[in-house]
């Protein structure tokens, strides 16, 4: 038992630990929010009319605010486990991460706002706001995952200081973009399998469309991103580098570049091709089960969701934030962490969090469960 | 280099930002607790009333709570988007009460306040008052730790310097979240965001009752919050903020800036009510002193000194040279690992290190900064006195005025004598933005106190930002500008149509009214 303990908590094990819990969380988000953000970025698209539009906005109405937590707390958890990272990443993507901060702004306020006032100029106004708040974040995040693939142009000074060349433009490259038509189909294709286990008729009718269209372009573009990545895009791999458990010195290693290093994971363990493999299968399995069984296809378009990042995250282990400007500077699971204390704190601390969050979640969905008609809309002033 | 517009931009946005989401917290944090005793007295006594008044203010509260949630995403970011240099100094520690915010607090606040609003027809009477506690502790939660991040800005415990990752590490998790003034810092936001709340329902109903609307809503509501707001007014100002200035030498600074303290006096000191402040020459003309009263509040004592400016600025100068050898050793580590006398030498003087650091503007080497450099740089260690001196001013007498409301408004509300006293429901329309006020002078009282400083001698501001062009901070400087303006005219809009509309359902039939004002008028005609 004290050997499991000291090897959990190990500052080794502790950065793996780690490097799950942020999976986690970004899985978390992508498929908490992620359907909030799908069903935004349908919203001009599936609903026709005004009483459309409100049963659209209380699918998600109850548990929206909740679901977003997952997203602030990614951004607390990376700052205290991975403070270089939090650092570079967000002062590096700073026109990116701005705009999806704009757009998200506009979501409390649009969901809250809108329906408060009968003019539909102010209405249309905020289905806006809504509308780019639920697409431009789906797609701002698949475009920093392709880019993280690729490289990112910075490097450190012998301060630590670590300083960016590259401008916002240059993010919108065509692989980049193309990681952003998958993160946007695959959050559409989940918000409209939400969709379709939350309303009735003609809504569902017309989320069923959208969602087969998303499931296509999300194959397609998910399929062509693995074969861009195999031939045209080169690795990163650790040539020396002071260990794992060594203090958090991004300085310290030597970086090759070279063809099919993102797929070293994969062929040291094949396995590991069931993973992508998943993300295509759950897919499928979604639009399967959607007709009869919508929770359960819900569960299928999650785990599509949660396979997809772990791809990504899977093909770069251990790099977390290559550096394309100076590959040596890259940031990995190993270097870029917080102190062993702080790892161990936060272990503890979301260890017991953690459950309890997706418990009480869990409940208040189940209060809220069942679909959102026009009737319950009109008849109640408790609805957005 | 860094360009000092940079650094100026990003100050600039910082402060926008938190202004801005501070308008929105603390009535978020006062209102949550209202809710949740109005809604347990219904549940207590089954008097539809109450569930009236909860569902009128709570919907008020989603309007606000909104745009605070709307505000705060960005603070999450921010530390990353612009303060990167900070964020990889200190995020060791600095981060960890930021996520356990969100693991503990936010979470429990942001899944429970949608069942808030559309669980009252799904769950029964105490699930939904239980649902409305969580909300309330959930946002009092987030704003312990939020305040313990803060305070450890202005007081760094539990941490010390790696010359191996050229950063500040975590050595005691118990010493930053029980940092006495973080405490401070708790108990004095949470009680004023208590104030807020409660002035803001007190003077809406101040506002029905001149107008004899909803008067039996109005003065059940105006009896909890005079209730309410004395408790917590006398909670601010009795565990105000200056007990925690005792601590490090830089609340110390804050604390003689903010009374315009140049000189040490021979304890007690006095209390300069005003004056006109003059920086360059290090004194204040006109002073309208009150013997005694400084020593009394600093240090709750007739002995101690209270030390002054000039003083602190003569301790700078000590120290930035000291800061100037520690950090000469730790150029030898960073050279050579094996260096044992250097490394002894830069834990010997690594609380220094950080006025080496400050150096760092003027003489980017630093070990060959020369003398007048060092001058510069220790009274550059002093922030701006007049703005601090003239904040924290308008902050008491904001909190004096507010404090007269609430005494007279529950003496009024427990003689019965609410309607008689139109002067007092006047006063209490008008005291409504005071609150506010003080709310946003109290943060620049402390975080401009905090300067040069974004860690109390530890890390300079100016090192702290991100390496940007001064062409990114205008975009984000001018969009957040914009979109917080435009949304804030739009809540404020919504807020008073609603505030207007008054609660939606009829007034309690007669049956209800248990009148607390006996002899009040029966309620005129609507106008």
């Amino acid at each position: 038992m004290s050997d499991l303990l000291s090897f959990l908590m190990s500052y080794e094990t502790l950065r793996v630990i780690w490097w799950l819990f942020l999976g986690v969380l970004l899985i978390g988000f992508a498929i908490m929010d992620g359907f909030d953000l799908g069903v935004g970025a349908l919203l001009p698209f599936v609903a026709k009319n005004d009483d459309e539009r409100r049963v659209l906005l209380n699918t998600v109405g109850p548990t929206w605010e909740g679901n977003q937590v997952w997203f602030i707390l990614g951004g607390g958890a990376i700052f205290a486990a991975f403070p270089l990272i939090y650092s570079a990443a967000f002062s590096g993507f700073f026109v990116a991460l701005i705009l999806v901060l704009f757009a998200l702004i506009l979501r409390p306020v649009g969901f809250d706002y809108r329906s408060k006032l009968p003019d539909p100029r102010w209405r249309a106004l905020w289905d806006w706001c809504l509308f780019i708040g639920g697409f431009v974040p789906a797609l701002v995040f698949g475009v920093a995952f392709g880019n993280l693939l690729q490289g990112v142009p910075f490097r450190y000074d012998d301060s630590l200081r670590v300083h960016y060349e590259g401008g916002f433009f240059g993010l919108l490259n065509p692989f980049g973009l193309l990681v952003g038509v998958v993160s946007l189909s695959l959050l559409v294709m989940h918000g409209a399998v939400f969709l379709r286990l939350k309303t009735v008729g003609e809504l569902r009718e017309r989320a069923r469309r959208w969602h087969g269209l998303a499931a296509l372009v999300f194959a397609a573009s998910f399929v062509l991103a693995g074969i861009w990545l195999a031939f045209g895009i080169a690795g990163h791999r650790i040539v020396t580098f002071g260990g794992t458990a060594a203090a958090s010195n991004p300085l310290a290693k030597q970086v090759v570049v070279e063809a099919g290093a993102w797929f070293a994971n994969f062929r040291a363990a094949p396995l590991l091709w069931l993973i992508p493999a998943a993300a295509l299968a759950a897919a499928a399995a979604a639009w399967r089960l959607a007709p009869r069984r919508p929770g359960f296809a819900f569960i299928a378009s999650g785990s599509a969701v949660a396979a997809t990042i772990l791809t990504a995250a899977v093909a770069m282990f251990p790099f977390m934030m290559p550096s394309s400007l100076a590959p040596s500077h890259g940031l990995t699971v190993w270097d870029s962490t917080s102190s062993l204390l702080t790892l161990r704190w936060m272990f503890w601390m979301t260890l017991l969090f953690l459950p309890l969050i997706v418990l009480y979640t869990s409940w208040v969905f189940r209060v809220m469960r069942g679909p959102v008609t026009i009737e319950q809309v009109r008849g109640s002033d408790a609805h957005y | 280099m860094i360009s000092d517009t940079v650094v100026e931009l990003s100050r600039l946005q910082f402060a926008a930002t938190a202004l801005y989401h501070f308008l929105f917290v603390p009535l978020t944090l006062g209102l949550s607790f209202l809710l949740a005793i109005m809604e347990s007295v219904y549940v207590m006594t089954g008097n539809e009333i109450y569930r009236q008044m909860t569902k009128f203010w709570g919907k008020l509260f989603g309007i606000n709570f909104a745009l605070g949630v709307a505000t705060g995403i960005t603070m999450e970011f921010q530390f990353g988007t612009n303060w990167s240099y900070y964020s990889q100094y200190v995020g060791d520690i600095f981060g960890t009460p930021l996520a356990i915010e969100g693991l503990m607090a936010f979470f429990l606040e942001s899944t429970f306040v949608g069942l808030f609003f559309f669980g009252w027809e799904r769950l029964s009477k105490v699930q939904h008052l239980t649902v409305t506690w969580l909300v309330a502790l959930g946002s009092n939660f987030s704003a312990l730790w939020i305040l313990i991040a803060n305070g450890w800005m202005q007081y760094p415990v539990g941490a010390e310097f790696n010359p191996e990752t050229l950063r500040m590490e975590l050595t005691s998790f118990a010493e930053v979240v029980f940092s006495p003034v973080a405490q401070v810092k708790f108990v004095h936001t949470v009680s004023a965001g208590y104030v807020t709340g409660a002035c803001f329902v007190l003077g809406i109903s101040a506002w029905y009752l001149l107008r004899g609307r909803h008067v039996a809503f109005a003065q059940r509501s105006f009896a909890i919050a005079s209730a309410f707001g004395l408790a917590a007014t006398l909670s601010v100002i009795t565990l105000g903020d200056e007990s925690g200035y005792e601590l490090g030498h830089v609340q110390k600074v804050k604390l003689a800036a903010i009374e315009a303290m140049w000189e040490t006096h021979p304890p007690p000191a006095p209390f300069t009510v005003v004056g006109f402040i003059d920086q360059q020459n290090m004194t204040t003309n006109h002073a309208i002193e009150i013997p005694w009263l400084m020593g009394l509040i600093a240090t709750r004592s007739v002995t101690e000194p209270v030390t002054g400016l000039k003083d602190l600025a003569a301790e700078h100068e000590v120290r930035i040279r000291s800061g100037m050898q520690a950090y000469a050793a730790l150029q030898q580590v960073r050279a050579n690992p094996a260096d044992v006398q250097a490394r002894a030498k830069l834990v010997e003087l690594q609380r220094d290190l950080g006025y080496g650091l400050l150096l760092k503007r003027r003489a980017p080497n630093v070990v060959d900064a020369t003398d007048a450099q060092i001058a510069q740089t220790a009274r550059d260690a002093i922030p701006p006195v007049a703005p601090l001196f003239w904040a924290f001013r308008i902050m008491v007498g904001c909190g004096v005025i507010t404090l007269l409301t609430f005494v007279l408004a529950l003496i009024s509300a427990s003689r019965r004598a609410i309607m008689r006293q139109r002067w007092l429901l006047k006063l209490a329309v008008i005291t409504i933005p005071l609150p506010w006020i003080a709310a946003e002078m109290g943060w620049i009282v402390a975080e401009l106190g905090r300067q040069p400083w974004t860690v109390a001698e530890v890390l300079p501001t100016w090192m702290s930002v991100s390496s940007l062009t001064v062409g990114d901070l205008i975009f984000s400087l001018t969009g957040f500008v914009l979109l917080y303006t435009a949304l804030l005219v739009v809540e404020m809009y919504l807020m008073v149509k609603f505030a207007r509309k008054g609660p939606s359902e009829p007034d309690a039939a007669p049956s209800h009214a248990i009148v607390i004002g006996a002899d009040a008028p029966a309620e005129p005609a609507k106008a």
